[in-house]
């Protein structure tokens, strides 16, 4: 059967991830159910196998946990020194990164995937140590139990009851190249355990207790299992892929999940992940944003952030909505997306709540249509529901509650003034009033606050009896509860308005300062002019100082530019930079990664690869940024870089170019004067040897004639070098045109002195205008002109024919023309002759450089050239140069009566 | 007899520029010390103490504009310098720091030994110490002790910057004078950037005493570096 041949872009994918791999080392994982299966003796047992077959292998952490067995393997296999840490009195022994990164062994051991690494480490934890090492192109050996695994571990710790918080992402798992699943069945594991050789017996004992349950270990043995099972699935996959198997899977399954802030929707996004992973399905991570619910506060806003994050981690497109009704906004995303299954939280809400304002599940479920609706339960695990109020809300202000008391006085005070004149009801109003007052400028429980107060205000000064909070008539229960109620909901009501318009004003001030940013590059050319916008807007907007990072030519990096918003960093900051830098990835403050260090430093990556970095100090002292805040200074970064490779590309562009034009100018040079350049140097050579030749008599007359034309060749030869040369000068920018005001006429004296005998046969008249003034030119560059263009009527003109210089002035224009009286010029070829290597008609020898070279001179002084036919025959040169401005002029002195005064 | 003629250092790194040079100078009968690179030209200068030397602008050890320095800290030997094309920023430099004159490659035979002519004139007036009186060149006669100009025999009234100008150039006749060197010598210190102060009275005296000032044949213009009033002793 023939086999379908993979499309193009197949092909390039998989060549891109051949390559990738290759350049970069292997990872190999033993995997396992629980502690105690053997990973460890498996991968030791590997390392000695490759050394046998002499591999470079090392040992660069692994831990034995005191196991005879394992320690027996280590012998004979090289093992580096571990680093050790101080913490908090404890010394602590910890891989050691940087020399493993030395020694660049071909494979390393490096036990514990799941380790968190001691604070002050590089990394935070262990697998981002062991990326760095794959990223060297170094081959790593490593361990890992399926407890540790992101997309397991709610599964896990439901399972067992015990929460693992030490946990690797799923695609580390995606990543490796290889898998090795070390299976033990249950009951040996349990006898190994009881033998003493997985812990310490009393240690043992407790295990056996808790996690190492019989029921437990089952259950992780048939995830681990599962889990090995769905990735060799997914190799052959790419096996199939590779080979041009035909998809047998039927395509189309996409999934959508519901994300909110609240903590269970982590375990939806795992739920959804198993999903997709198990369909192999697209899986999209959907919140949806209401305006009603502006009132989020910022550790909602923060929760939110991180488990799209983490649903974008585990491989979701992550996707955010806003409208008011969530169920209408998802089940219209999910149509136009072809989503086949949708999942989402049961609700822990109060049923009532549904009754009174529709439950959005209900809504989906019934509008799903062909879709199928997951609903997960919402268990919310310990560890994941401890939310500590943020800072602002747990202190509140003292002067709210000031303005709450100060209002209500202020509102009965004036309700005194007017109660005997108006109905009570009305004295109600002015406490209304008062709510709405405190709601627009406090918070939630100062408003509620207020709305208590001003009843039991309006009760004690108004309701008779006065002055007690007894009632005489029951009715006015009724009034207290409408004006509880009626204070109370304009007061969240306003308090919403508020909140919404400082979401949409702290929305609107950040969408702007991006805006200003984009806009302010754009107008922008050159590296140094954006790094200093870039600089001025982050840090404006950000209240930091700012330091961009360019790398130079052997890719480490400096400070690209200075200013007020600039720091520079240490060698030690510079060394985090570098390393963001190689790794693409951020670090520095708050951020996993060298989280010591004073400044943040994110990469700026823009579609070429990494330009560059940026480091970002705030100018307070804090932990980190916010999330929100670091997606936002993400997007000022993403704009930064786009700008300056922008001008980078446009440097190359142009660089490019002229290399481009110098070459083929070249190219053409070389063709067309190897001919030109052979012709003078044959006679020379012709000449020389005739009067080297010693049995060829020559008299003197001949002799003579034969110098002559050596001399004569040799001459030409050098118009013709110096013609070629000046061109490549010209045109490569290497002539700088330096004017210098002078008379034309000193110039002219030049050229005719120079030109000398080869003027013999034309008689030149020269005719400059008396009021010729000083003119500003480059006095070599104009005595070319003039020597090129004297050249040419002398080439192209019969011998004596005469030639007329002129020169006059006119509007600050000096026009200076040679004219001859040859034959003219061939209709259509006025402007032709000023191109380069284009030569007159019947004539041999030149470049066709020379006027080429007279235009290229003149347009460089501003001025004009042209050529065209005279009347009564021949042929008229003209060029103007300016004469506008004004020369200093020297002091004019009293001619005196005679130099002999004395 | 040619032993008795000058001795001339050249300095040149060039083999066949050095061999043209050789005959062509021992064929007029100087005597020749040749060095080929500015170290040895220097030490060569110091132990045979050459009469006239020719120095090659472009020198592999040293640049010419340094060997004429150090030269000019102890000698006042003329030095011709010897230059391509494209060195006139050089070649101005070299003539500033003390350098006599100046050849562009190529050049003719002729030229050459007019130049070393003119050097050691003025190297042999200099040591004499005098001017003399009347300084005639073709039609041109200049009365120095009487201040007097005459072309033709009839006499031209100068001003005094002309005259000043005039003196000046005599002085270095044959020579080419850098436009700095000559503003420096006529209008002081102060005025040796004024370069266009220069211009017009070299037009003013070309037209005085030149019949075709558009072929000057005394007050030759230089570009880019100075001004030579054309002057070969041997004519």
């Amino acid at each position: 059967m023939e086999e379908r041949r993979p499309s193009p872009d197949e092909l390039l994918d998989r060549v891109r991830r051949e390559s990738e791999q290759s350049r970069e080392g292997q990872l190999k994982i033993f995997f396992g159910a629980a502690p105690g299966v053997g990973k460890t003796y498996a991968m030791l047992e590997a390392a000695r196998q490759k050394r046998a077959e002499g591999m470079d292998i090392v040992v660069g952490l692994v831990e034995t946990h005191g196991r005879k067995e394992t320690e027996a393997l280590l012998i004979g296999l090289e093992t580096l020194p571990r680093r050790n840490v101080e913490y908090r009195g404890a010394f602590l022994k910890e891989f050691d990164l940087d020399n493993a990164l030395l020694r660049k062994p071909a494979i390393i051991l490096v036990d514990e995937l799941a380790h968190t690494n001691a604070p002050g480490s590089r990394h935070k934890k262990r697998w981002k140590d062991i990326y760095e090492l794959l990223g060297a192109g170094i081959s790593v050996y490593t361990t890992v139990n399926v407890q540790h695994l992101e997309s397991l571990n709610d599964v896990v710790s439901q399972i067992t009851g015990v929460n693992v918080r030490e946990t690797v992402p799923d695609f580390l798992l995606d990543r490796a190249d290889e898998i090795e699943l070390i299976d033990l069945p249950t009951d040996d594991l349990l006898q190994r355990l009881r033998e003493g050789k997985v812990y310490l017996p009393e240690q043992a004992a407790a295990a056996i207790e808790n996690f190492f349950r019989k029921g437990n270990l089952i259950a992780l043995r048939e995830l681990a299992l599962r889990r090995t099972a769905d990735r060799v699935d997914e190799q052959m996959q790419v096996y199939r892929q590779d080979k041009g198997i035909k998809d047998i899977w039927p395509a189309g399954e996409r999934i959508l999940v519901c994300v909110g802030h609240n903590p269970r929707s982590i375990r939806l996004i795992h739920a959804a992940r198993r999903l997709a992973a198990g369909l192999r399905a697209e899986w999209i991570a959907v919140h949806v944003e209401a305006p009603s619910r502006v009132r989020t506060s910022e550790q909602d806003i923060k929760q939110l952030a991180d488990h799209m994050r983490l649903a974008e981690s585990l491989g979701a497109e992550i996707v955010t909505l806003s409208g008011q009704r969530m169920s209408e906004e998802i089940l219209t995303y999910a149509r136009s997306r072809n989503v086949t299954r949708i999942i989402i939280g049961k609700p822990t809400h109060p049923r009532w709540k549904d009754k009174l304002f529709g439950s959005p599940l209900d809504e989906i479920v019934r509008g799903s249509g062909d879709i199928d609706v997951y609903v997960i339960s919402g268990d919310v695990t310990e560890h994941h529901a401890h939310r500590e109020p943020s800072a602002r809300t747990r202190i509140w202000r003292r002067s709210e509650w000031a303005w709450s008391i100060v209002t209500v006085a202020a509102c009965t005070v004036v309700a005194r003034l007017l109660f005997p004149y108006f109905e009570r009801l009305d004295i109600a109003m002015v406490y209304l009033l008062g709510v709405v007052f405190v709601a627009s400028r406090t918070s939630k429980w100062p408003s509620l606050f207020t709305a208590l107060l001003s009843v039991a205000a309006f009760d004690y000064f108004f309701v008779t009896p006065f002055y007690t909070f007894a009632v005489s008539d029951v009715r006015y229960f009724i009034t207290f509860t409408v004006m509880f109620v009626v204070s109370f909901v304009i007061s969240r009501l306003t308090l919403r308005v508020r909140q919404q318009a400082e979401a949409a004003r702290l929305r609107e001030r950040r969408t702007a300062a991006l805006y200003n940013l984009s806009r302010d590059l754009v107008r922008e050319r050159g590296v140094m002019r954006l790094s200093e916008i870039a600089m001025k807007h982050i840090g404006e907007v950000f209240d930091s100082q700012i330091s961009i990072l360019l790398p130079d030519g052997q890719n480490r990096l400096a400070a690209a530019s200075s200013g007020t918003f600039a720091f520079t960093p240490g060698q030690q900051e510079l060394s985090v930079a570098q390393w963001v830098y190689e790794h693409r990835q951020p670090a520095g403050l708050g951020s996993d990664t060298l989280p010591g260090a004073k400044a943040l430093y994110l990469p700026l990556i823009a579609s070429g690869g990494v330009i560059g970095v940026i480091g970002i100090l705030p100018k307070s002292a804090q932990d980190g940024f916010e999330p929100e805040q670091f997606h936002y200074l993400e997007a000022f970064a993403n704009q930064t870089a786009i700008a300056i490779e922008r001008s980078f590309l446009g440097e190359a562009a142009q660089r490019a170019l002229l290399k481009a034009e110098t070459e083929s100018l070249r190219n053409t040079l070389l063709s067309s004067i190897s001919h030109d350049l052979r012709t003078p140097l044959s006679a020379i050579t012709g000449a020389a040897t005739t009067l080297l030749q010693r049995d060829v008599m020559l008299d003197t007359d001949s002799r003579l004639d034969l110098v002559k034309t050596i001399q004569e060749e040799a001459d030409h030869l050098n118009r013709i070098i110096k013609n070629v040369l000046d061109m490549t000068r010209l045109e490569s920018g290497a002539i700088q045109v330096n004017k210098e005001w002078q008379f034309l006429e000193e110039i002219v004296g030049v050229v005719l002195n120079r030109l000398g005998d080869r003027l013999n046969d034309h008689p030149v008249t020269v005719k400059l205008a008396g009021n010729l003034p000083l003119i500003p030119f480059d006095g070599l560059l104009i005595e070319q002109v003039l020597v090129n263009l004297f050249d040419n009527a002398i080439k192209y003109t019969p011998t004596g024919t005469p030639l007329e210089l002129s020169a006059s002035e006119s509007f600050y224009t000096v026009t200076v023309e040679l004219a001859d009286r040859g034959p003219g010029l061939p209709p259509g070829d006025e402007e032709r002759i000023f191109e380069k290597f284009v030569r007159g008609r019947g004539v041999a020898g030149g470049v066709g450089l020379g006027l080429a070279i007279c235009r290229t001179i003149i347009n460089a002084h501003g001025g004009k050239i042209w050529a065209e036919n005279r009347e009564g025959g021949g042929a008229v040169f003209r060029f103007t140069l300016s004469s506008a401005g004004l020369p200093p002029a020297p002091k004019r002195e009293e001619e005196t009566s005679g130099s002999s005064s004395k | 007899m040619p032993e008795d003629k000058e001795l001339i250092l050249l300095i040149e790194d060039e083999p066949q520029m050095r061999r043209f040079l050789r005959i062509t100078l021992q064929s007029h009968g100087y005597r020749l010390v040749e060095a080929a690179t500015g170290q040895e030209g220097l030490a060569q200068a110091a132990t045979r103490n050459p009469d006239v030397m020719l120095l090659d602008l472009g020198l592999p050890d040293l640049d010419g504009l340094e060997v004429t320095r150090q030269l000019r800290e102890w000698t006042q030997t003329p030095i011709v310098i010897i230059s391509a094309r494209e060195q006139e920023q050089d070649k101005v430099k070299a003539l500033d720091a003390g350098a006599d004159d100046y050849l562009t490659k190529p050049f003719s035979a002729g030229e050459l030994m007019a130049r070393i002519r003119v050097a050691l004139r003025h190297a042999a007036r200099q040591t004499a110490g005098k001017q003399e009186p009347v300084f005639i060149l073709q039609n041109l006669r200049v009365d120095l002790a009487q201040r007097q100009v005459f072309v033709d025999e009839k006499e031209v009234h100068l001003t005094p910057i002309e005259y000043k100008l005039l003196t000046v150039l005599i002085r270095h006749a044959g020579r080419v004078i850098t436009h700095r060197q000559l503003l420096h010598e006529v209008w002081g210190p102060a005025h040796v950037n004024e370069v266009q102060y220069l211009r017009v009275y070299m037009t003013q005296l070309r037209h005085k005493l030149e019949n075709d000032p558009t072929r000057p044949r005394f007050f030759m213009n230089e570009p880019g570096i100075g001004y030579r009033l054309k002057f070969d002793p041997e004519e």
